[in-house]
């Protein structure tokens, strides 16, 4: 796992090892700075030698100058590091996203997705900077702090390797016993912030049902539930700091009295007693950052399971070997097709037809009727289980990815806009596209009188979502866009749900008169807006139930006919 | 917001941790005076010991260790109350900083909850949920970390500056300078790391945003194989990200080097100028100088630590700032004295106040104590209103609808339908005019009651997270399960919830997703039922529900609507066309109204727009 995340350092990597080389330098000059500020007090003052307070200062500076220096360094090699593997990291997976087709997405969720690029990464670039400049610097200083103290006195160094073993353990029995209880500190966050959002997004339901003091109660609960929690972990963790002090104080006092023995006998002197009793604070410091780090790594954890996953996913549609540039027509053909989202459990069964090119063809079907799913087989959205499709005479898996998706457009049933203006949103469909080309596409899918109704036209901005645009507008739009392709074959997944009756009816007459040799799928609620294809395939439970011209359906196809019914007679009633 | 000082946020803050834990705080700043006063004492103690206690026992034949024996026992004990308090205020400081944040996590909420909707309006979602999140997390670090380590870092910062001055005071004011100027290179530092930080959070902002714009509509990305465009794109804000990240860590990370060199420098400064007072003129004795320079380097050791604060202290501060901006925001007002209250009807046509749920309800006014029965009557005189004071929205409109009527509005996006609906129950206040309910003015009528008798179903619907008997119960919190069944039923929502693998007792969970849109409106229309309203306001509450589905909704909610005043917004006109009166809309004003077959006469925009001749936007 680690090493498939390591792989996005990548060009950072001189950084990545630049960074520890500076801070083991800066930790040496840390190291030997204290002993000659204290030589600084021994020789040279306490002697009265002004000759050596001027040499030993001038060292002073020369070092506290480079330890500067290593520590600039290392802050910067540091920051591009941890900073350029996290972006790496977000290009890798973003890309990786990018191939994912249909059924990748939906594994993931488009909201985990997100979660995963941005505070998953955070985390990971969070742990690499403290990997690479903690994890390296604490160690560093114990045993060079350890090494000197040894240097001075081999058996004071013993005093710590009794303390520093008993200390390390209590730090890391705390850190293991906490981090499962902030670990339910933040799903209970989760939990909180969620009530939070649905009291935002719902505030009107909770203003006119005046359950403003039940909503209060309900999130006082949880506000206590994660005050408890909290607590518990923090107890524990607030023993930290008075342990570690213990620790050093004790450590103090066993080096004072065991080297005031030393110092009498003569085998210490007392500038070595008090360096000796500077290292203590840093030996002992260096394990309580150590525990920091450990608790960073834990954390960090699931982060990177979840980035790895996302790219260890397998994309499952691929562009074939050899694959085919270019679409004959827009002739569909479905072989025996059969289709399930999970295994064993088909929503498509036994699918047969066969559309000419230029047809226009309407499906209808209740809830669940798989009608979308139908469609989105031929832009090879998902692979069949069983069975082949045909676009154009040829095999949809054996086409080039980007050829088959240009020649066959479908409008989504969710559908998008990005922000930007109307004309970024509509060179989605050409990047090339002219204004001519524009004024048709919007003239088909007759954007037109809205469009010239904003004072911007073309340009006029959209909102995140399209939300400044209604919905009936939105939907025209990315016909529009869909129209801007030049497909061999269109397809509107219920994409008209919010344009109203004769507005719609004008779209399908222009896709006559405009676009006669395209062939046109229609998905739609509304039977007016199917009336006028020259056959309708009705879907009933994932089969074909029929598919004819409408004039016959009437007669033999009995959901049709309810359909039909249900919806004509209304407005009989009406008229 | 209102721009608050540093200064006064951080005063007000101290405030508010006073007035609710003033106590443990007290302790909290005695036990830090006392573990840091242990503290130097110690550093102070180590000079004595060597000097008094070892010194003096170098060369002698037989070293009697008893008094440097005793001398380590006092420390042992003056380092046992240390760490004492030290316990002390680490496990108090865990009380106080949970105990407030949880406090203001609570007044935040309670606050927000009595928010206006423009407040909703005017704010983004994300931000409003920041407060909660970011801004509490950093208040959290600043009262688990930075206080108190400031505290005790300023504090040993005292004791070490009084005891320079009483060496030297020469030497210290050379420190202070050296320290101030120390102090101006943090702060220049601190100052471009927040810059960049700035410029950081800003570019995490875009990055999220335009990952979540993207993944989101990664499908019609796939469709369209914009896959290229996107990387693209991608790329150039993850760039941007990248060097503004590198730039705000490399100045963050810069400081501690920095700072502790330049002490180093200050260190080697005393020194030289100190070796150079002792030995030249013998001012000063060699003994002080040598503690001069220990406590120079716990100086300058501590306000290097001290200045570490600094970001987490500005960054906890405009958490705070934002906090009490949330807190400032002026609540909505409830002045009305008019309350709503069960009645029952004696024999006789009088009515007769009561504590149980009737059904039955009635205006009460609080001075007379006179009970006028609720019926529904809802009467528009002259109303202007406007959200921002230069945009009128809606103007001169006046408009009935008597008991049990049902009230159409029709007209194009911005037309003024849902304002018209959301003046009604006091949403927001209307600028001229008056509002008349049963003959009282709404604003002579508790708000709470006022709402309480209007029922709502939008057409985003809301749920929250419980069972869906609980989302159905929140329509009225009395209600019995068997009332709450009912009016699913009612709503035709009863067929599909059975269906359901837990039935009523199945859990919603974000705002619904486990179950499709149409759904979710039968649903709030149940909710509806729940209340049982005298008056409904139904904007665009069937839009989601296909047309074969909606006839049966329909059923159910004729039923519902019976005997009810009904305010009804629909896009599609077959729905409003048996309403007793339609009216339609245009730019705020009134431009037709009456009903379905008076206006087809007419032929006027309603006309236009039945016969599809326009299409409602």
């Amino acid at each position: 796992m680690i090493k498939k995340i390591l792989k996005s350092v990548r060009e950072y990597k001189t950084a990545s090892i630049l960074t520890p080389i500076f801070i083991t330098m800066e930790v040496i000059l840390e190291v030997l700075i204290p002993i000659l500020m204290t030589k600084i007090i021994d020789d040279g003052i306490n002697e009265g030698r002004m000759d050596v307070i001027l040499i030993i200062g001038g060292i002073l500076v020369v070092m506290s100058i480079f330890s500067l220096l290593f520590g600039w360094l290392s802050s910067r090699y540091g920051s591009i590091a941890s900073s350029g593997f996290a972006k790496n990291l977000r290009h890798d997976m973003y890309y990786k996203i990018q191939d994912y087709s249909f059924s990748n997405i939906e594994k993931f969720s488009s909201s985990s997705l997100v979660t995963r690029l941005t505070t998953d990464v955070n985390n990971i670039q969070m742990m690499y900077q403290m990997l690479i400049r903690i994890a390296i610097r604490t160690p560093l200083m114990f045993l060079f702090s350890l090494f000197m103290v040894y240097t001075i006195h081999p058996t004071l160094a013993l005093i710590f390797l009794i303390i520093a073993p008993i200390l390390g353990f209590f730090l890391f029995w705390i850190s293991n016993h906490a981090h499962p209880m902030f670990e339910k500190v933040f799903k209970t966050y989760d939990v909180l912030n969620n009530r939070v959002q649905e009291n935002v997004r719902g505030i009107r339901v909770v203003k006119s049902y005046v359950q403003e003091a039940t909503e209060i109660k309900k999130f006082d609960e949880i506000s206590e539930k994660i005050y408890q929690y909290f607590m518990k972990a923090e107890k524990l963790v607030s023993l930290n700091t008075p342990v570690m002090r213990l620790c050093v104080y004790t450590s103090i006092l066993l080096i004072s009295y065991i080297g005031g023995h030393y110092v009498v006998q003569g085998s210490l002197t007392t500038g070595e007693l008090t360096g000796v009793i500077t290292y203590a604070a840093q030996i002992l410091n260096s394990l309580m950052m150590l525990s920091m780090v450990y608790v960073t790594c834990i954390i960090s954890i699931p982060s990177m399971e979840r980035v790895v996953e996302v790219l260890d996913e397998v994309p499952d549609i691929q562009n074939p070997k050899k694959p085919l540039k270019e679409v004959a027509d827009g002739s569909i053909t479905f072989e025996q097709v059969d289709f399930g989202y999970v295994k064993d459990k088909l929503v498509l069964k036994d699918i047969n037809l066969s559309i000419k090119s230029g047809e226009m063809i309407g499906i209808i079907g209740g809830i669940g009727s798989s009608k979308s799913t139908l469609v989105n087989l031929i832009p090879r959205l998902y692979d069949v289980s069983e069975g082949r499709i045909l676009v154009g005479g040829k095999d949809v898996r054996d086409y080039d990815m980007e050829t088959l998706r240009k020649e066959v457009a479908i409008v989504l049933q969710k559908n998008v806009l990005f922000s930007g203006t109307i004309r970024e949103n509509l060179q989605w469909g050409n990047k090339e596209a002219t204004k001519e080309e524009l004024d048709q596409a919007c003239e088909i899918a007759c954007c037109t009188e809205f469009i010239s109704k904003f004072p911007q036209g073309y340009d006029t901005y959209i909102d995140q979502g399209g939300t400044n645009v209604s919905g009936g507008q939105k939907q025209r739009l990315c016909i529009a866009r869909a129209l801007l392709k030049k497909p061999k074959i269109i397809i509107l997944d219920d994409s008209t749900s919010a344009v109203d009756t004769r507005t719609d009816a004008i779209i399908r007459k222009a896709f006559r008169s405009y676009i006669p040799e395209v062939t046109k799928i229609i998905i739609a609620q509304r039977i007016s807006s199917v009336e006028d294809c020259d056959r309708v395939l009705v879907l009933n439970n994932g089969k074909i139930d029929a598919f004819d011209t409408p004039k016959k359906l009437l007669k033999t196809n009995k959901i049709y006919r309810e359909v039909y019914e249900s919806q004509v007679k209304g407005s009989d009633q009406n008229a | 917001m209102p721009k608050m000082k540093k200064g006064n946020v951080l005063l007000r803050l101290l405030k508010y941790i006073t007035s609710h834990f003033k106590m443990p705080l007290i302790l909290i700043v005695i036990a830090i005076i006392i573990s840091s006063v242990c503290h130097v004492y110690g550093q102070l103690f180590m000079q004595t010991l060597i000097d008094d206690y070892i010194t003096p026992l170098i060369g002698t034949t037989n070293p009697n260790y008893q008094p440097l024996l005793m001398a380590i026992g006092l420390m042992s004990f003056v380092y046992l109350i240390g760490v004492i308090f030290t316990l002390v205020q680490t496990r108090l400081v865990v009380n106080v900083g949970q105990g407030v944040l949880k406090q203001i996590r609570m007044d935040m909420f309670q606050h927000m909850e009595t928010l206006p909707i423009k407040y909703f309006d005017d704010n983004s979602h994300g931000d409003i949920m920041s407060y909660y999140i970011n801004d509490t997390d950093a208040l959290r670090d600043m009262i688990s970390q930075t206080i108190p380590n400031g505290v005790s870092n300023g504090i040993i910062i005292l004791f070490t500056f009084i005891s320079m001055l009483t060496l030297n005071i020469y030497l210290t004011i050379t420190i202070v300078i050296g320290v101030i100027g120390m102090l101006i290179v943090a702060r220049s530092i601190g100052k471009r790391s927040s810059l960049y930080f700035r410029k950081r959070q800003k570019s995490v902002a875009e990055v999220n945003g335009y990952i979540e714009e993207m993944i989101d509509g990664q499908k019609v990305i796939k469709v369209f194989t914009h896959e290229e465009e996107a990387k693209k794109e991608f790329d150039r804000y993850n760039e941007e990200l990248f060097e503004n990240t590198k730039k705000a860590n490399i100045y963050a990370n810069m400081l501690m080097p920095v700072m502790g060199n330049i002490g180093y420098l200050l260190y080697v400064i005393i020194a030289t100028c100190g070796g150079f007072i002792a030995i030249q003129t013998n001012s000063l004795s060699i003994g002080a100088i040598a503690s001069f320079l220990l406590l120079t380097r716990s100086f300058t050791m501590h306000v290097n630590q001290l200045s570490q604060q600094y970001n987490s202290l500005a960054l906890a501060l405009a958490g705070a700032a934002r906090i009490f901006g949330l807190l400032d925001e002026r609540s909505e007002s409830n002045e009305g004295t008019v309350t709503l209250v069960n009645v029952v009807k004696n024999r006789d046509g009088t009515l007769q106040e009561t504590k149980d749920y009737t059904g039955t309800w009635a205006w009460k006014e609080k001075d007379s104590n006179q009970l006028t029965e609720l019926k529904g009557d809802i009467r528009f005189e002259n109303v202007d209103f406007a959200y921002t004071p230069e945009k009128t929205v809606l103007k001169n409109i006046s408009l009935y609808a008597k008991p049990g009527q049902k009230i159409a509005f029709v007209g194009s996006t911005g037309a003024g339908k849902t304002t018209i609906t959301n003046l009604i129950n006091r949403f927001y206040d209307i600028k001229e005019g008056t509002i008349l309910y049963d003959g009282i003015d709404v604003k002579k009528i508790n708000k709470n009651d006022l709402r309480r008798s209007l029922g709502m179903v939008l057409q985003d619907v809301n749920l929250f997270t419980g069972t869906i008997m609980e989302n159905l119960r929140y329509g009225r919190m009395d209600a019995t399960d068997e009332e709450c069944i009912a009016a699913a039923k009612l709503a035709n929502a009863d067929a599909f919830i059975e269906k359901l693998p837990q039935g009523y007792q199945t859990m919603i969970t974000d705002n619904g997703e486990n179950i499709s849109q149409g759904q979710r409106q039968l649903l709030s229309i149940a909710r509806c039922a729940v209340s049982n309203p005298p008056v409904m306001i139904l904007d665009e509450a069937t839009s989601s529900i296909d047309t074969r589905t909606e006839k049966e909704v329909q059923e159910g909610m004729d039923k519902l609507m019976e005997g009810r005043t009904v305010f009804v917004i629909a896009h599609r006109l077959s729905t409003v066309r048996n309403a007793k009166a339609i009216i339609v809309l245009e730019n705020g004003t009134i431009i037709e109204r009456g009903n379905h077959e008076d206006l087809i006469k007419q032929k006027g925009k309603y006309y236009q727009l039945y016969t599809g001749a326009f299409e409602l936007e």
